[in-house]
């Protein structure tokens, strides 16, 4: 056996015990706040880099002609004392960033679905995209300053939404209001789990 | 934001780049791609073979001493996610870095859900 190989083997990690919750929504409405709110390192950025032909590209000459530009992802660790590692993704919800969904809600816990009450239209499509993919989630509508106060039941209404999804109200810079979200999320997750095994 | 031709650009979108000059063009990975949680970790000096390595391959060497989510490493780095996953393609290639895939169906488990719900209540 060589010794490179052998030593890359030797080398191989343990998998991490490792989850994510996906935090999607309109363009300013607080995503990166809330991330940031709770993570336990500073709210971290990267970016992914698009183009005009999308996914699929794969010929450089083709990346050379096409305008490429590229999205923000925001995102934030919590290590619980368990071992257990959560990962908060928060990233554009309109329907042409789909295809980066795909990968973040794959293997996801759960979803949260920042809404703006003064522009809660923003948030039809991140709604449309986890009712499609069944992906367990619940909508936060974030408090901003001199917004209108609605009840959950009129953003229920206003979203169309399932009986049995939760809405909550929060306010994103707070870190404990952050953190009822996250439990509400994951608590309707366990749920759906368990009524889906309770099925089979 | 009519225009057809304009439509990538708009809020949410940054700088116009051309971000795939690090990857000498390429823009996929050898092998499979590596997903944003994957855990990438430095397979250590002895393995590495620095030869043909350019200076992103080797700051990517030195932030996954200790194994480093792929999502965190392009952040730490400033680079495109589609970057990073070519770069570490090529450090994967050669044995230079391990990674473990969290297995997403266990995340998926009951235990882990409560592990999670305990955890954030405890917080």
């Amino acid at each position: 056996m060589d010794s490179a190989r052998y030593e890359a083997v030797a080398g191989a990690i343990a998998a991490p015990v490792v989850t994510k919750i996906l935090i999607a929504g309109g363009f300013g409405v607080g995503k990166t706040t809330l991330v940031g709110a709770i993570s336990e390192v500073r709210p971290l950025r990267t970016e992914e880099v698009l183009s005009e032909v999308g996914v699929g590209v794969d010929d450089t000459a083709v990346v050379e002609h096409k305008h490429t530009t590229t999205v923000a992802m925001d995102f934030g660790r919590i290590t619980f004392p368990s071992g257990v590692v959560l990962y908060l993704f928060g990233t554009p919800g309109q329907e042409r960033f789909w295809f980066m969904w795909d990968e973040l809600a794959y293997g996801a816990l759960g979803a949260v679905v920042l809404a703006d009450t003064r522009r809660l239209a923003d948030c039809f499509s991140s709604v449309d995209y986890f009712e499609r993919r069944r992906t367990p989630f619940v909508v936060a509508a974030n408090k901003f300053d001199g917004a209108p106060e609605y009840d959950t039941e009129t953003i229920r209404d206003a979203l169309d939404l399932d009986s049995d999804v939760p809405v909550l109200l929060c306010d994103a810079r707070r870190r404990d209001s952050v953190k009822e979200i996250l439990i509400a999320s994951v608590t309707h997750s366990l749920t759906k789990h368990r009524a889906a095994a309770a099925h089979r | 934001m009519t225009d057809g031709g304009d439509r990538w650009l708009d809020r949410e979108a940054g700088p116009v780049v051309r971000p795939y000059a690090l990857t000498r063009g390429r823009t996929r990975p050898h092998g499979a791609a590596l997903g944003l949680i994957d855990h990438v970790a430095a397979a250590g000096p002895l393995v590495v073979d620095a030869r043909g390595l350019g200076p992103e391959h080797r700051r990517l060497l030195h932030l996954c001493r200790a194994p480093t989510a792929v999502a965190e490493l392009a952040s730490e780095t400033d680079l495109p996610l589609g970057v990073v996953r070519v770069l570490l393609g090529d450090l994967l290639e050669r044995g230079a870095v391990t990674v473990a895939r969290p297995p997403a169906v266990c995340t998926l488990e009951e235990s882990v859900m409560r592990s999670v719900l305990d955890g954030l209540r405890a917080l």
